[in-house]
């Protein structure tokens, strides 16, 4: 169970109760369940005195602040040129086969969300793709399929 | 000036480790007097490094005129643009340079803390960064120097690369680009000075300082001292980094690293321009001809230039910050555009429009990335219309 | 010659502006009008529309007029090619997402991009029409406030008012690049958010994505009926404001040719709210009074003080979610709107032989939060709707044109008798401070048997512009039965605008300061400033406003609130004295404590 509470109290021991909290709290909050809960956005409100839109609008601005519910596990596969080039599309196409998801969807069983994203920093080494922070250059669809597995592995073990 | 027709020079400066002890640096270059490592700063000819090319020596001098109890340091790791990824690798291979050059920056312009603004898609650096970050910090605090640096976290957006979008962001707003003036020499992160730098302007400032100005200086040309870090992709053998003397034309560079059948070079990533081939050896790689913040991505005959053009727009609209009209618009009526010419719902002569639009945001936007926007536009459709069109 | 001075030039003229002047300012100074959006004298700079764009030679881009400040030799074009071709170019952008249906819209002929739009000429759609493309929504579910995405440009001046001006931010941006709108929390309609219905953002709208939700047409529907009597109330600052609607200048005092149109537009009965304003300074003084006796006296400790007012709606929910736990402090009188409507119901009803049922109750409100305010369940005590309808100032105008009534050429005349007197203590309740003024008037004076010790019964010290005044009076020669309010300084706060007000507070919860009576009004500048008033709105119209309210005051024969004949027999004949159980039955209420979060 996420204690939205401690996070909070933990980042503004180190950066103080003041606005300049609220980014670390989020992603402390991301890190931990890859999404932003209607009641932890307004938790952080409450704790550094915003107004809950004044969160709601700073996180919505930042990719990686999902407002929406994600799974387990986030995948996003990187979208732009170089990748592009490299072959992205097959690699999104080996994955919605794999997942049985669309672009955009989370698993029934929660597990993993399918996402697309721009430019990652891999461009000599694409396509890539990142599972929550981890990163995984130089796919082939082959490779994306079982590194997938792997997670579902963990998971299962 | 004739040129040359050599191969690209390479250079190992920056991820060389040997004869060098980054702390070291730092603990050398604080006996010096803060004027002066600004005069070597200047008289190295150092530039920034991210794209936009602004003297470092200045930068610092101005953060260091101002006068205010408290200023800051930033190393901008936002590394964002498509196609440049040197940062990462700087960062993951020789991060204590990086430390070293903020911790002499900091020093230099009078700030008792350093932040580095690390994209969120570099999160698995974090770890590794802050245990190197901890014995760093541990020995500044030995020698003395007041100074401490730490790590603050991105989440997933471009324009938070542009420095006071980036204060925004630490600062726990939207990452969306000030006004200007004032500049963030004058009014930065907080609104205290700040000097905020390029991850490998860092680290030649760092070597700047153990080896002296006339090393750095010595090489590249008038305009585009020293050199600089490649990050070369696309359809080219040799993709990764490469650390290259400054002054080769793109007909030198592509000749080293195309693959025989390159079309265009795309300088400077999405936000820069795109070099056709008939333009190859005229035109000079830095700020005398085309300014590049490192990425250089090839494409062969095998590519549509409408979906090079096609994806560059997407990103733009899909990163621009949103909030003005130029950019946040303009993107979706370039995109759209392209669109519609290609579905034939528009005339081509619609594309003439656009470049005027291309030209109203280069004028217009609030910030240099959404005024950059037109770069990719109008070099692409000028040089590949018929590419765009059918 | 200062020596913070800048030279610069205009269009080739020269101008010495004092250092930090924006462009646009120095341009305003020569003559130079410069067009804008996302600019507003009340709100800080954004800098984001860039419709103000001008060039300054010597500069690769061309900058924002009103962001950015002269520097010494500055050349600046404000209408040369480039700057025309960019201008107009931008203003083609924002028509592309904007919903540009406007003879449908509720803000034609009253929107600044519009205007622009004239102005520059754009002539066909040059660009693709972006607004069929994306999921644009309207909240219409507010009694006060409809908020319709497919008209914003995003300007932000919604978001800025939300938040420099009333400390609220129940709006915000959200999202970036072409997904980026204007927000509540996820989204969430503005009812069920911490919305104030003030309307502030509504008055600075440019476009017609922030509007009121209109009652024009019930309110036709209630006149044309033949089975309902029709009562109409202004607010005091109605009055001083709806030339603005009508072509006058901003400050003419249009009190009589105002009665005279309301009549003509069929109302059956044409009355004042400051009637019922006078009415609230005897309920709230005496409330006063009590509350102090019991605190000195009885010392009794259930007894909150400091008490402060509950005549601004925007102020009593914004309270009920940021502040519920100073709940108790708020005067439980209804607002002089609510006890108007619980009167007319029932005394007015009775001595006119009308049954409630057949009375419909309409007030004209420089607010839209009274719209929400007549909503709520507590407002029933007539044992109907105390209020049936509100329009707003901007509303009434509206009615007035649709009727085709040549407002210039009217003649003066009286409100009707029975609830339509007022004293000039009533009229000030339009201006931030005017309640406190007409309490002090009337409660010194039934304190001490005397008239307050100011020149003319002006107390300028509550008076002004300063987000938060304050005044202390010293009760001295107090009548015998308020001797233990001998030499007690009476310490006051006013505040207007809630960011103000929010300051005051966070103050009085820290026991940073203390006060006996605290005046509070939503809106900046009181209600003269509120959110139903005539767009647009800034602090130049609001002063002039302010002053024809003052004016109207100083030439009222009876300028203090128990002089007021028509309340005396009120009270004779219907409620017994002030804060009695009938009084507390239809003119008193109760408040709920809501969520900030």
């Amino acid at each position: 169970m996420l204690d939205v509470q401690k996070i909070i109290e933990d980042v503004t021991q180190v950066y103080g109760k003041s606005r300049t909290a609220l980014m670390p709290i989020l992603q402390a909050v991301v890190k931990e369940r890859n999404y932003l809960e209607d009641k932890e956005m307004i938790a952080v409100a409450k704790a550094l005195d915003l107004s809950p839109a004044e969160v709601f609008g700073t996180a919505s601005f930042y990719t990686f602040l999902d407002t929406v519910p994600r799974g387990k596990y986030c995948i996003r596969v990187c979208k732009t040129i170089s990748c592009h080039m490299a072959g992205k599309d097959e690699i999104i196409k080996a994955l919605e086969d794999t997942l049985r998801i669309k672009v955009g969807e989370t698993t029934v069983d929660k597990q993993f969300t399918l996402m697309t994203a721009n430019c990652l920093g891999w461009c000599h080494k694409g396509p890539v793709m990142l599972i929550n922070d981890e990163v995984y250059p130089e796919l082939t669809p082959q490779r994306a399929i079982e590194i997938v597995n792997g997670y579902r592995r963990e998971n299962a073990g | 000036m004739e040129i040359e027709n050599t191969r690209p020079k390479r250079v190992d400066f920056i991820f060389n480790k040997e004869g060098i002890d980054p702390l070291k640096v730092v603990e050398k270059t604080i006996q010096r007097n803060p004027d002066d490592i600004i005069l070597d700063m200047i008289d190295s000819g150092l530039k920034g490094r991210g794209g936009a090319g602004f003297p470092t020596g200045l930068k610092w001098k101005f953060t260091k005129n101002e006068d205010s109890p408290v200023k800051y340091v930033i190393c901008n790791a936002d590394e964002g643009e498509p196609g440049t990824f040197k940062d990462r690798e700087i960062l993951d291979q020789v991060p204590e340079k990086v430390f070293s050059g903020l911790s002499i920056c900091g020093y230099t312009v009078g700030a008792r803390e350093g932040f580095i603004y690390l994209r969120g898609e570099y999160n698995f650096l974090l770890k590794s960064l802050n245990e190197k970050l901890k014995r760093f910090n541990d020995g500044l605090k030995k020698m003395g120097l007041d100074f401490t640096i730490q790590m603050r976290s991105g989440s997933g957006a471009y324009i938070c690369g542009e420095e006071s979008a980036l204060f925004e962001s630490m600062e726990g707003y939207r990452g969306e680009p000030r006004n200007k003036p004032p500049y963030p020499t004058v009014a930065g992160y907080l609104g205290k000075p700040t000097a905020i730098n390029n991850v490998e302007t860092l680290v030649y400032a760092c070597m700047i300082c153990q080896f002296g100005p006339e090393k750095f200086r010595e090489i590249g040309t008038r305009d585009s001292r020293g050199s600089k870090v490649f990050s070369v992709s696309g359809d080219t053998p040799k993709a990764g980094i490469h650390e290259l003397e400054l002054g080769m034309t793109v007909q030198q560079f592509v000749e080293e690293f195309g693959d025989g059948d390159t079309k265009a070079v795309q300088v400077g990533g999405a936000s820069g321009g795109c070099v056709p081939r008939k333009n190859f050896k005229d035109t000079i790689i830095g700020y005398e001809g085309i300014p590049t913040g490192g990425s250089m991505m090839l494409f062969n005959s095998s590519r549509s230039m409408y979906n090079v053009l096609h994806d560059y727009l997407e990103f733009f609209t899909e990163e621009s910050c949103g909030q003005c009209t130029p950019c946040r618009v303009g993107c979706q009526q370039l995109l759209k555009g392209i669109e519609a010419v290609k579905r034939g719902e528009r005339p081509p002569a619609y594309l003439e429009d656009l470049k005027k639009l291309a030209a109203t945001m280069k004028l217009s936007a609030k910030c240099g990335l959404g005024q950059s926007v037109a770069n990719p536009f109008v070099s692409i459709v000028n040089n590949f219309r018929e590419e765009i069109i059918y | 010659m200062n020596k913070f001075s800048v030279n610069l030039t205009i269009n080739d003229i020269p101008v010495t502006v004092p250092e930090g002047t924006t462009i646009l300012e120095a341009a305003k100074k020569l003559d130079f009008r410069i067009p804008t959006l996302c600019y507003h004298e009340d709100l800080c700079v954004a800098g984001n529309c860039r419709v103000c764009v001008v060039e300054q030679v010597g500069a690769k881009a061309l900058v924002a007029a009103c962001a950015t400040p002269v520097a010494e030799g500055m050349c600046i074009h404000t209408n040369s090619a480039t700057v025309r071709t960019a201008r107009k170019t931008i203003i083609q952008l924002l028509l592309s997402e904007h919903n540009a249906d406007c003879t449908k819209c509720y803000k034609n002929g009253n929107c600044e991009l519009q205007n622009l739009a004239h102005e520059y000429r754009v002539g066909e759609h040059v660009f693709i029409d972006l607004i069929n493309e994306r999921r644009l929504t309207i909240d219409d579910l507010s009694p006060s406030i409809i908020k319709d995405d497919s008209k914003c440009i995003r300007c932000q001046r919604c978001v800025r008012t939300c938040h420099d001006i009333q400390g609220v931010s129940a709006l915000a941006v959200a999202y970036k690049g072409d997904h980026q709108k204007i927000s509540t929390f996820l989204d969430h309609p503005l009812v069920e958010v911490v919305c104030t219905n003030c309307g502030q953002c509504i008055n600075r709208c440019p476009v017609g994505a922030l509007v009121e939700k209109t009652n024009i047409e019930e309110v036709w529907d209630a006149i044309n009926d033949p089975t309902k009597h029709v009562v109409v109330q202004t607010a005091p600052a109605v009055r001083v404001a709806i030339g603005e609607e009508l072509g006058y200048d901003p400050g003419e005092r249009l009190t009589g040719k105002m009665v005279t149109a309301l009549r003509r537009l069929g109302f059956n009965s044409v009355l004042d709210t400051d009637f019922t304003a006078d009415l609230t300074i005897l309920e709230e003084g005496t409330e006063l009074l009590t509350r102090l006796k019991k605190v000195l006296v009885d010392k009794d400790e259930t007894v909150a003080l400091p008490m402060t007012t509950s005549c601004s709606p925007g102020w009593v929910k914004f309270i009920e979610h940021t502040f519920p736990e100073f709940l108790p402090n708020v005067s439980t009188c209804k607002s002089p709107q609510q006890m108007f409507g619980a009167l007319a119901k029932t005394y007015y009803a009775t001595k006119k032989g009308l049954k409630a049922q057949d009375v419909c109750v309409v007030s004209i409100m420089p607010c839209t939060a009274k719209k929400y305010e007549a909503n709520r369940p507590e407002m029933r005590s007539s044992g109907y709707k105390d209020v049936d309808y509100v329009l707003t100032t901007r509303e009434l105008g509206t009615m007035i044109k649709q009727a085709g009534i040549n407002f210039r050429n009217l003649e003066e005349s009286h409100y009707d008798s029975l609830m339509g007197d007022s004293t000039g203590a009533g009229v000030i309740f339009g201006a931030t401070g005017g309640v406190m003024e007409a309490a002090l008037r009337t409660v010194y004076e039934i304190v001490t048997g005397r008239e307050v010790p100011f020149k003319n019964l002006n107390i300028l010290p509550v008076r002004g512009i300063e987000g938060v005044r304050e005044a202390t009076i010293k009760i001295e020669g107090c009548q015998p039965e308020w001797g233990f309010l001998e030499g007690v300084e009476v310490s006051c706060a006013v505040a207007h605008s809630l960011a103000n007000a929010k300051k005051l507070m966070e103050a009085v919860k820290a026991g940073l300061v203390n006060y006996h009576f605290i005046e509070i009004m939503a809106c900046p500048g009181g209600c003269l400033g509120g959110g139903g008033q005539p767009i647009p709105t800034s602090a130049e119209i609001r002063n002039k406003r302010s002053q024809a309210i003052y004016n109207e005051d100083a030439g009222l024969p009876l300028r203090k609130s128990h002089d007021n004949p028509e309340v005396k027999i009120l009270y004779e004949e219907f409620l017994g004295a002030p804060n009695s159980h009938k009084a507390h039955t239809l003119l008193h209420t109760h408040y709920t404590p809501r969520k900030r979060y």
